[in-house]
């Protein structure tokens, strides 16, 4: 066992864990972060990204060891004082979802490609997704979602609240 | 490019969707682009996923696979995963000498058709790759799984077979105690049934007199692929089971469970939580479900398993696999007189719960939106060593789109003429519905003339007609191809009497139930099991306008048998014309309901009512009373009329009388670099006739996806198995499904001629993208590819099959992809006669 | 599906990783991890100890030395896109790395890492190879200086021994040089099936020198040199090109697989490298 100290969603979390710990897995089992889900045991799919230190990664394709120190942020934290983070105002507006099981991987990569590219073209959007897999959409509409999203107001809020 | 929200809303607004309305007075809303209600807790991560159940001393299951695709099982040593740390027990089939249930065969499409017991857990012979031979019960899912790496099993290798060609020989056994791999053998002869005239006299004149186009196609095999990997948590609580899965069908499985375990089906309660993606994939009975169930009452502790995604790619269900063999005859002048289909479909190792049928539902769509004369339909259903197969969206409509719209493309070739033309002059023409068909289908509505304007007109057809002549004139070395899908699909499963005659082993209605809150909610209960499609939503626009409610207050509860106490599920796009349509009726059944107490409350006659905008009224005056007024009411009952009882909730089942047909036209571009082979699509355009449209939001998202299953089919997607049975394609890094990179936005849009079957005058939109898609892009494919001598190209069209086409092409020796299939004749030489009668063998 | 269990350190020195690595029979080295996790939650893999380089600075960032810019192994793929001495003196390696797998893969991935992984279907080997780099790997007697060539021994087998690391890639300079990056695959997500990394010295319009590397044409990285040779001096025309590209697939054996046999691949090979070749020459 190894003892970890990370900041999950804002709050502060110790515990010990098997460094064969995925991040994943850590954050669903040890504290309950269920709303990132496992897709896929190659890391194709893309449906664990979270953001560590403000940027995306997928949480299966990291040690809980490795996320020691570090801020991590899942979809269970983008929304502040109640109200929706645009990226997610943009999914629900555009019908960027189905079945919902891609969506917190989704929208935690689309929040990415805005810090990379405020103004994306469409191009930019797509490949900007070429980690995340989803099944139900065909992707038109998470396209436009994350288009809406760049133009939406406080869209510049679209980076996470921590890291940076 | 995308055609503007606006404009779907207008096409939306300009059906004639009064008369729907009208009880209420209210709304509409139907026909809004109504945001979801579903997406809150699905963009929040407050999702319930049947993997985020946790239960107080939950145990985790962990399954050992059997390695090979056919072999005796000579020894199971549990020694080294029993005392492992947190190891609970391990469970191999000999632990439960009465079994733990089956997975059920639900149609059985013929009565001598050979079906292979399948059982959960295999204790003797395993008969494909991935089945189950021992289970560890951990504490935790890393624990279970450590040890069930130290499962011993030895295994003797038996011959396996995995091609369903190869099966047709009987050769090697997939299973040698049935004798045979040859499954059913179905027909259906246009003269036999008196729906048509004498294929055979047809092909023989056309043959003298006409044209003769035969070809052969392979609809290869798939992986459905939902995003949500399959997950089952088991509660027993005494003599009571409460069983969570992520499944389409909670009541089936349910039914099912009672069935083949004994267990009494008043204890067992199924709940489908939120379930992500199914696509035909989540509409099984498996075996981690009967092992979960056995192990947590075996135990008397609550009991998960969620499969991995390899496990999923190799265990979960497959779909399509079949070899078809289509001969058309025509006139000279494009007039087709006669289709012929034959067809080798692999089941896989057992036929699955609709495996067998699922080929079958092509007898009736493989002619398709056309007038042909004479017509027969030849399926061959084979057993080999590998894993089952059963619905993947579409089921059996794919297939047949797919063969007839590409042979189609081959006439229109074969007599220089354009496909589009050639398709109109065969098509039902709008003034001749209602159209029985030479399948005997009765087609209700439609019009393929307004659907293919309009698709031409939004694809820019002459202009993309014209840059394909010129990029063939100046050998640019990225050419350029127009591929058309017309197609109809029968929707809405199932009329119950159809189902009965073809020995379907369960009915195709729905049951919907409305409560009456007395707070002025109302709760609508359906037997539909939505996992994606958006029922919460769209049932809401529904009752909302029937019973001049606001949408905001009508709340849809569903995949809990405790709660949606009946019903038939989620598949063949079923839910909305057969789903809502209950609830339609239960919703006009609360109304009538109401009408007693209204007049009671108002001191006037019932004659006198009329209800409007959710209130009844006393006509020709300003007195009314709500209908939430009127659930207070009957709540408080303290005052209402004694031949009524106190209640106005109501419930309904419906069955159709008939199936619905959607139709569409799919125009696709497609720019093929002839150096590499590579296939990119430029443009795709839809135009789909699903009849009324609910919420014009819910129908284009399931379209998108759809389009992109179907050209996936086309391009990407394939699932593959080795020389030694293994899947070679058992993860996403070969798997390959398409990304958001790989992929562009679409235009689409609808025409409505309202189906006549359901009351909403829909006809169902879950599988028109994937079904129309595939042929449309193929088309374009070998559109682009012609005139090198090019007339197919086997899916998925890789840059490789399509490069060493054309590095084939000039010497005719014909599609080298095509030759590296096994052959309809050969693989089927000792196929039943109605296989290979004559016509064949050119 | 969750790794075997393993014990782990993350030592803050490379002379403290060697000691761990020195200290085991069975260890992994965890760099970005990206290619590692999914081969030990698959479980093909299972190490008694990962050794995590994650917290040795040194390990980190780009510096120029001399005629040559040096690489820290740990440098993760999205710092080097963003590093202005790879954009002016590697513009090829800058633009393999743009086409490397995913977004998220980018963040985590290390150039280190994806090379000692040494995949033959890996993007980094090819550009690193054409632009004649060289791998500095540290061991307990001191640091070696591999070149490129050398490096690459054969499917995910490199130069590093059992008890080194590799700490640093040297490339010299190519200042001005202009390059391409071709990848062919059939979905975005998906490993090269054949890639072509060329990078070309003009003067005026004629092609000075170049250099092309291959991608998944054998069991390693590979250089075009037949094509190298052909172009070097010929004025940059499409048919000169095209000539000098045919040769492209001279003397290698790429692997048949689900994407593509041999044959194939060959031909791709020719196609891409006339591509990136005059895509680098514009």
């Amino acid at each position: 066992m190894t003892r970890i100290t990370v900041t999950v969603d804002g709050d502060t979390y110790t515990d010990d864990v098997e460094p064969r710990t995925l991040l994943v897995q850590y954050l669903r089992e040890n504290l309950g972060k269920v709303g990132t889900v496992i897709g896929c045991d190659t890391s194709n799919c893309g449906a664990c990204t979270v953001h560590l230190d403000g940027r995306s990664v997928k949480s299966c394709n990291v040690l809980a060891v490795q996320a020691d120190g570090h801020e991590v942020t899942t979809i269970e934290g983008l929304a502040t004082d109640g109200q929706l983070h645009p990226m997610q105002k943009a999914f629900h507006e555009n019908h960027a979802l189905q079945c919902g099981y891609c969506t917190p991987g989704m929208i935690m990569q689309a929040i990415d490609i805005l810090k990379d590219h405020p103004d994306p073209s469409e191009q930019q959007i797509r490949e900007g997704l070429e980690g995340n897999l989803c099944r139900c959409t065909g992707y038109h509409n998470i396209v436009k979602a994350v288009a809406a999203a760049a133009k939406a107001p406080g869209a510049e809020l679209a980076s996470s609240k921590v890291g940076e | 490019m995308t055609v503007s929200p606006d404009a779907l809303v207008e096409i939306a607004e300009e059906s004639p969707q009064a008369d729907l309305t009208e009880p209420s007075g209210a709304g509409p809303e139907i026909g809004n682009r109504r945001l979801r209600k579903e997406d809150q807790r699905l963009i929040t991560g407050r999702t319930k996923w049947t993997d985020n159940i946790v239960l107080p001393g939950m145990l985790h299951l962990a399954m050992v696979r059997s390695p090979f695709a056919h072999a005796k099982i000579t020894s199971i040593d549990t020694s080294g995963a029993q005392g492992l740390p947190n190891v609970v027990a391990v469970f191999t089939a000999a632990d439960f000498p009465d079994g733990m249930g089956a997975c059920a065969n639900a149609w059985p499409i013929t009565p001598e058709q050979v079906t292979p017991d399948h059982l959960p857990m295999i204790g003797e012979r395993v008969a494909c790759a991935g089945e189950i031979v021992a289970v560890v019960v951990a504490r935790s899912a890393k624990e279970a799984r450590d040890a069930a790496e130290q499962v011993d099993v030895d295994y003797e290798e038996l011959p396996a077979v995995f091609d369903a060609m190869e099966a047709m020989k009987d050769e090697i056994l997939a299973h040698p105690d049935k004798g045979t791999n040859k499954s059913a053998f179905w027909k259906l002869d246009s003269k036999e049934a008196g729906t048509g005239g004498d294929v055979d006299e047809a092909i023989a004149k056309a043959r003298q007199d006409g044209v003769v186009i035969e070809r052969e196609f392979r609809q290869q095999r798939l992986i459905p692929a939902f995003m949500e990997p399959r997950s089952t948590v088991v509660d027993p609580t005494g003599e009571q089971v409460t069983m969570w899965s992520a499944t389409q069908i909670p009541h089936i499985l349910r039914f099912l469970i009672a069935a083949t375990t004994g267990m009494p089906e008043s204890k067992v309660r199924v709940i489908a939580p939120d379930v992500g993606g199914g696509f035909g994939g989540k509409l099984q009975t498996t075996p981690e479900e009967f092992i979960t169930l056995a192990v947590a009452r075996r135990l008397g502790k609550p009991c998960k398993y969620t499969e991995t995604r390899s496990e999923s790619l190799i265990s979960g269900h497959h779909g399509r696999d079949q070899y078809q063999k289509l001969t058309l005859a025509a006139e000279k002048d494009g007039t087709v007189t006669g289709l012929k289909v034959d067809l080798v479909a692999n089941l896989g190792a057992y036929v699955a719960i609709v495996g067998g049928g699922v080929p079958v539902l092509g007898a009736w769509m493989f002619n398709s939106i056309y007038k042909f004369p004479a017509y027969q339909f030849n399926c061959q259903t084979v057993l080999t060593n590998t894993t089952w197969v059963d619905a993947y969206r579409g089921a059996g409509r794919p297939e047949a789109t797919f063969g007839i719209e590409r042979i189609m493309d081959e006439l229109a070739a074969e007599l220089g003429r354009d496909p589009l033309e050639v398709r109109e002059q065969n098509w039902i023409k709008h003034e001749e519905f209602p159209f029985t068909s030479v399948a005997g289908m009765t087609y209700d509505s439609g019009n393929y003339e307004a659907a293919t304007a309009r698709a031409k007109e939004l694809f820019g057809y002459d202009a993309l007609r014209a840059e394909q002549a010129e990029r063939r004139e100046r050998k640019d070395p990225v050419q350029l191809g127009i591929g058309v899908s017309t197609f109809t699909e029968m929707c809405g499963l199932a009329p119950s009497r159809v189902l009965g005659s073809l020995a379907y082993g369960a009915g195709g209605w729905e049951h919907a139930s409305i409560r009456m809150l007395p707070t002025g909610k109302v709760e609508v209960i359906t037997g539909t099991s939505p996992h994606g499609q958006g029922h919460e939503t769209a049932w809401s626009q529904i009752v909302a306008d029937r019973l001049g409610v606001p949408f905001e207050d009508v709340e849809v509860l569903h995949g809990d048998t405790a709660v949606a106490y009946k019903g038939l599920d989620t598949y063949g796009s079923r839910s909305l014309v057969v789903g809502a349509e209950a609830v339609v009726r239960a919703a006009d059944k609360v109304i009538e309901k109401a009408k007693g107490f209204a007049a009671h409350m108002l001191e006037a006659s019932e004659d006198d009512l009329e209800f409007v905008g959710g209130r009844y009224g006393v006509k020709g005056t300003d007195k009314g009373v709500g209908l939430t007024d009127i659930a207070l009411a009957t709540f408080a009952s303290h005052d209402y009329p004694e031949h009524l009882e106190p209640g106005i909730d109501a419930d309904a089942t419906f069955d159709p009388d008939n199936f619905s047909f959607p139709h569409g036209t799919h125009l696709c571009a497609m720019e093929v670099d002839t150096e590499t082979g590579q296939s990119r699509m430029r443009s795709y355009v839809c135009v789909d006739d699903i009849g009324h449209i609910i919420n014009p939001l819910i129908v284009e998202g399931q379209i998108h996806g759809g389009l992109v299953q179907g050209i996936a089919q086309a391009l990407w997607e394939e699932a593959i198995f080795d020389e030694n049975g293994t899947l070679v394609t058992g993860s996403f890094v070969d798997y390959t499904l398409p990304t958001a990179a790989d992929t562009i936005s679409f235009v689409t849009e609808n025409t409505i001629s309202p189906s006549t079957t359901n009351t909403l005058g829909a006809k169902g939109v879950g599988e028109a993208g994937t079904i129309a898609s595939t042929p449309a892009v193929v088309n374009a494919i070998v559109d682009a590819l012609r005139p090198m001598g090019i007339d197919d190209i086997v899916m998925p069209c890789t840059p490789q099959r399509v490069w060493k086409a054309i590095q084939t092409a000039g010497d005719h020796s014909g599609d080298v992809a095509a030759q590296a299939q096994p052959h309809f004749d050969e693989g089927a030489a000792n196929a039943d006669p109605g296989v290979t009668g004559e016509g064949n063998g050119q | 599906m969750i790794p075997t269990a393993f014990d782990y350190v993350a030592p803050e020195s490379v002379a403290d990783a060697l000691a761990a690595l020195a200290d085991s029979d069975d260890a992994k080295v965890l760099a970005g991890g990206q290619s590692l996790l999914p081969i030990l939650r698959m479980r093909l893999n299972a190490p008694d100890k990962v050794v995590d380089l994650g917290r040795i600075a040194e390990l980190r960032g780009v510096r120029e030395d001399g005629d040559a810019i040096v690489i820290g192994a740990m440098t993760s793929y999205v710092d080097l896109l963003a590093d202005p001495l790879v954009a002016e003196h590697a513009a090829l390696l800058k633009a393999a790395i743009e086409t490397v797998a995913d977004p998220q893969i980018r963040r985590r991935g290390t150039i280190g890492g994806a090379l000692v992984h040494a995949d033959p279907a890996g993007d980094v080997g090819a550009p690193v190879l054409a632009l004649d780099g060289e791998l500095v790997i540290t061991g307990s007697a001191g640091e070696r200086t591999v070149a490129a060539a050398d490096f690459f021994e054969d499917l995910f087998t490199t130069a590093v021994g059992e008890d080194e690391l590799l700490t640093a890639v040297r490339i010299p300079k190519h200042t001005g040089w202009g390059a391409a990056y071709e990848k062919f695959v059939r979905v975005a997500h998906q490993w090269s099936i054949v890639a072509v990394a060329a990078t070309v010295r003009m003067e005026g319009d004629t092609i000075a020198e170049a250099r092309v590397g291959l991608t998944n044409m054998g069991s390693t990285p590979l250089r075009a040199t037949a094509t190298e040779e052909a172009l070097a001096g010929k004025q940059a025309s499409a048919e000169a090109i095209a000539e000098a590209c045919a040769k492209a697939a001279d003397g290698t054996n790429p692997p048949s697989d689900l994407n593509g046999d041999g044959d194939y691949r060959k031909h791709l090979a020719t196609v891409f490298t006339r591509r990136a070749v005059l895509a680098a020459a514009d």
